[in-house]
């Protein structure tokens, strides 16, 4: 069976959901390769096995923190000649997609990024992705090369398939361009314990109508009741209420949970085409007219000031 | 010497409009109203800034598409940028991101570049890869997705928000930017901004121009092939109650009824 390479997106070692949808779709494709890269990497190899992967290709070295991207390519190039694998997906994060693209004109094939899934086919894997603020649903393959695939957040179950997961080291020349782009200084992000936004199976978001950075606390307090992440819309963001880490929307993060909760927020284009794949929909708004209301599986007409620290009572209340 | 900056930009349907596919799958241009990528208004703000604080700059903004898209080249030189060149030729019909990075590389190569900034994403195509894949074609760093930017003595640094940290950034020039929709409000074009555009040149060039062979371009040397599109079936109506004084509670209802509770 054809083997199929997967990059790992892994903090210390500790492998993100994301990487483990992607070893679903694999199989579905051949035998999952994974590449890890960087300190921890020898880490992920138990996850990734009880996953699918066949074999754990890791590497470490110095470069893949000091400098931007070239090196975690030159690494993940050198796995794919390793391995001659049938196709290459990688999770759809900023870098990862940067990754991947490069990836793709060194070895001269075609990429499809934002997979929302992906299934074998005649002539190679077959990728979902939406369009036009998912107005529209594509379907595409890759028509030269070796299918390079970025894939979306949520586009998969996390299954439990147990093999070998045999640990082999990669070995990386690093091109004369990795020490290109230094990263003279990193600061982490302070965690908020919260789900990461576009893996949480429920996000609960505010917008313009939240009125205020200090009012954000009940949008944070629903999502707490809920163990869900937090969103905001551009008008939040814009007027500073709420990091733009956080933000839904075009120009932000395009989340596809269980389960949306907006609050004070109309609904635009821009937001709509960040979250209108979530699978329930929710909204609560002043406005009676208001777009977003037009998405939704259950809306309520009223102020959120109203309607959330109620709704926040009353889930703590059911959870006893 | 002067610092040549190139600013690419796309002319991209409306995103408020009915956008949708062609009988070819590729992206319609026809009946929704075009404009200048409104993330890559972004761009042509930083460029400004850059070429204002250096001694002596000068700004080119390329853009590969169809007639039409003289128009976003017409923006940003009503911005303030100084000339423009127009890659079109019929054969880039329904060419791929791989493809189009392509030929945006030979045409900044032969325009001659110390800086490339670009737009984070455009708001049709939205995979926010071409900037690296210039970066890749034309050798030089890659210095992407920044909230802050600067240039001085011939190095460019930036800040760089990513998901788990906050990266800053740093290359020497000849390099490859790009801006967020965070770097900064874009200007809007000044009345004598927009005469003093319809004197600026905007320079034509065509696939021959820069030496791409057509099977390496459009729709048939595109290395990605779309099969179906379809429109998303509309939402079906949802139950909408107005806050009597239970509304929250009614909702808790609803979830609970979902499994969510």
């Amino acid at each position: 069976m054809a083997e199929v390479l997967v990059y790992v997106d892994h903090v210390d070692g500790a492998v993100r959901k994301p990487t483990l949808e992607l070893l679903t779709l694999a199989r579905r494709i051949g035998e999952p390769v994974a590449v890890a890269l960087g300190s921890g990497a020898e880490n992920t190899a138990a996850v990734l096995a009880e996953h699918g992967a066949v074999k754990v290709l890791t590497h470490d070295a110095a470069e893949y923190a000091d400098y931007l991207v070239v090196p975690k390519v030159d690494a993940l190039q050198a796995a794919y000649d390793a391995v001659s694998p049938a196709a290459v997906l990688v999770p759809s994060s900023a870098e990862g997609k940067e990754i991947a693209a490069r990836l793709a004109v060194r070895i001269g094939s075609g990429i499809i990024t934002d997979a929302t899934d992906l299934e074998a086919g005649d002539q190679g894997p077959v990728a979902t992705q939406s369009a036009f603020a998912a107005s529209f649903t594509t379907k595409s393959r890759i028509s030269k090369g070796v299918p390079v695939i970025t894939v979306k957040p949520n586009s998969a179950a996390v299954e439990a398939a147990p093999a070998a997961g045999a640990v082999e080291a990669l070995a990386v020349t690093f091109s004369e361009k990795a020490t290109g782009t230094k990263v003279t200084a990193r600061t982490p992000r302070a965690s908020t314990g919260r789900p990461e936004l576009t893996e949480a199976a429920i996000v609960v978001s505010g917008g313009r109508g939240v009125n205020g950075a200090e009012n954000f606390s009940i949008i944070e307090n629903l999502a707490d009741s809920l163990g869900a992440a937090v969103g905001a819309s551009r008008a939040a963001v814009d007027a500073g209420w709420y990091p733009h880490t956080n933000q839904v929307g075009q120009t932000g993060k395009s989340v596809s949970p269980q389960l949306y909760i907006a609050s004070g927020i109309s609904g635009a284009i821009q937001h709509r085409a960040g979250m209108q794949t979530s699978k329930t929909i929710v909204a609560i708004n002043k406005d009676a007219e208001a777009p977003i209301f037009d998405l939704v599986d259950y809306g309520v007409v009223g102020d959120l000031f109203d309607v959330v620290p109620q709704l926040t009572e009353e889930i703590k209340a059911r959870k006893g | 010497m002067s610092l040549r900056i190139v600013v690419t930009v796309k002319y991209v349907p409306d995103a408020t409009g009915d956008r949708h596919f062609a009988d070819d799958l590729t992206v319609d241009r026809d009946d929704v109203d075009g404009l200048l990528s409104e993330l890559d208004e972004y761009a042509v703000e930083q460029a400004l800034q850059i070429a204002d604080a250096a001694d002596d700059a000068e700004i080119t903004v390329l853009t590969v598409g169809p007639e039409d898209a003289k128009d976003a080249l017409r923006k940003a030189l009503s911005m303030g940028a100084d000339k423009a060149i127009h890659v079109e030729d019929d054969g880039l019909h329904g060419t791929d991101a791989i493809g189009t990075s392509l030929v945006l590389a030979k045409a900044i190569e032969k325009a001659g570049y110390d800086l490339v900034i670009s737009g984070m994403a455009s708001t049709d195509g939205t995979a926010g890869i071409v900037p690296a894949l210039l970066a890749e074609r034309l050798g030089v760093p890659q210095v992407t997705l920044l909230s802050e930017v600067s240039v001085e003595d011939g190095v460019v640094r930036g800040r760089r928000d990513g998901d788990s940290a906050s990266e800053q950034l740093e290359a020497s020039l000849p390099a490859v930017v790009s801006v967020t929709d965070q770097s900064g409000e874009a200007r809007y074009p000044s009345f004598k901004g927009i005469m003093a555009a319809k004197k600026k040149p905007v320079q034509s060039w065509d696939l021959e121009d820069l030496e791409i062979e057509t099977d390496e371009v459009g729709l048939e040397g595109a290395w990605t092939k779309v099969e179906t599109a379809t429109e998303r079936p509309a939402r079906t109506a949802g139950t909408i109650v107005k806050d009597e004084g239970e509304g929250g509670k009614q909702l808790a209802e609803f979830l609970a009824g979902q499994k969510f509770i």
